[in-house]
């Protein structure tokens, strides 16, 4: 069957619908800025299971259940469900957990990357700058035979797993479960994590979103490392369509505020925000994909792609338990403090730039065409 | 000279693009392509029409096979 989304215009509908629906999300409760992140709505997701105690960011977000769940269901429905896995898993957990550590120094993901400076946050321009830099970095070991070997056809039920795991965290949401007292699950009384849109309409646009993205293919990272690579500007059309649709809906809806300081949930430490996501971008691009496409591909039955988005659950309860996370900046009795990570923090980006060279000098494999 | 194969079955993105471009910068005039997914199948499509070289696709159970043709 041809897929009309494979193409020039397929990609620019999904950028656009991406944008306009995300900038609708925070206006019907989501964060400022944060209409949607795949990072942000993970660490709540963290949170939510107890992995990590901040308690202003816990809260099963039913837009990632969605993305995974759409993701699998139109698969399935298109013949393109194909379970697979073997492609050096544990590498993928560890370049999830560090993705997750990069993004939360900066506080985003692509996505959210580009949602901020919809709203006129101008920080994030540091941040795609270091993304565009971690991804160049990534480009050059790919073409110098960076792989992470191949994967391998697997059972069809073992694709179900992580679409399983959604669904169960989708109704751990829906009954407000609670297996103790004052025990998880949590959900945040303050802060982000108490800042959401109705549930359902969370999930209708996570499924909207998993299944425009699953037939377009939409990845930041590749729109980004295409572009390095072959000058190919295609998955890059639908990235730029989501950054004019929400930033038009930003300016229709009054909810754009254009500057550095005084940015919802962010902050303007520079160089941080600089190498958080130039570390993460880096790891983007060695898995293959920014996070909302792990997570589509996860969907499709790609339990090398479920690794990385468990590892970048896993790298929020890190960041969080450990105080690397980025803390936004903060006016206290007329006085502007620039948040920012702490030493920890950035002591773990280092490790964590280290850790993915050190991967793409060694995971290389001859090229022989 | 014999026909090249590029077996990219399951190669996670964008190496299966990678190696293609590689064959192209080294000038081969005609290889095949071995990929396993409809993704892999499309980037490798668009990047041979990006180069202006036809191709055309058959498939073997799971595998499509794309043969380039300058």
């Amino acid at each position: 069957m041809r897929n009309i989304f494979s193409g020039r215009v397929g990609i620019i509908i999904t950028g656009a619908i991406i944008g306009l629906v995300a900038v609708l999300l925070q206006y019907l409760g989501n964060p400022a800025n944060m209409g949607i992140c795949i990072a942000c709505f993970e660490r709540d997701m963290a949170g939510a299971l107890g992995l990590h105690r901040a308690d202003a960011v816990q809260y099963l977000r039913p837009e990632i259940s969605g993305i995974v769940l759409g993701a699998f269901i139109i698969s399935l429905i298109m013949k393109e469900y194909r379970p697979r896995a073997g492609s050096s898993t544990a590498i993928r957990f560890f370049l999830g957990i560090f993705a997750m550590i990069g993004a939360l120094v900066f506080l985003g993901c692509p996505w959210r990357a580009l949602l901020r400076l919809a709203g006129g946050d101008l920080n994030s321009l540091l941040a795609l700058l270091g993304l565009i830099c971690g991804i160049t970095v990534g480009v050059i070991f790919l073409k110098h035979g960076y792989s992470l070997g191949r994967s391998y056809s697997n059972k069809k039920a073992s694709g179900w797993l992580l679409p399983a795991c959604m669904l169960v965290f989708f109704l751990f949401n829906l009954f407000t479960v609670s297996f103790s007292e004052n025990g998880a699950i949590f959900f945040s009384a303050k802060g982000p994590g108490a800042m959401h849109a109705n549930l359902w309409i969370s999930l209708a646009a996570g499924l909207l979103f998993g299944v425009l993205a699953q037939r377009s293919r939409f990845c930041t990272m590749g729109s980004i490392r295409d572009v390095i690579l072959a000058r190919d500007f295609h998955l890059l059309s639908g990235v730029l369509a989501l950054l004019a649709t929400a930033l038009v809906g930003n300016l229709l809806l009054g909810q754009f505020k254009p500057g550095f300081q005084g940015q919802p949930i962010a902050h303007s430490s520079h160089l941080w925000n600089f190498l958080g996501m130039l570390l993460a971008g880096l790891a983007f691009a060695l898995a293959g994909g920014c996070p909302g496409r792990q997570l589509i591909l996860s969907g499709e039955g790609d339990a090398d792609a479920g690794i990385f988005v468990l590892g970048m659950i896993t790298g929020a309860a890190f960041a969080h338990n450990f105080s690397l996370a980025a803390k936004p900046d903060s006016m206290l009795d007329g006085v502007y403090t620039i948040g920012g990570t702490g030493v920890f923090g950035q002591a773990a980006v280092i490790i964590g730039i280290v850790f993915c060279l050190v991967i793409g000098f060694v995971m290389r494999e001859k090229m022989e065409v | 000279m014999s026909q090249k194969t590029i077996d990219a079955r399951g190669l996670s993105c964008p190496q299966p693009v990678v190696l293609v471009q590689k064959a192209i910068n080294e000038g081969l005039s005609s290889f095949d392509v071995i990929v396993n997914s409809e993704v892999a199948r499309e980037n490798v499509s668009r990047i041979l029409a990006n180069n202006q070289i036809k191709s055309e696709q058959t498939r073997d159970g799971d595998d499509i096979i794309i043969k380039a043709v300058k």
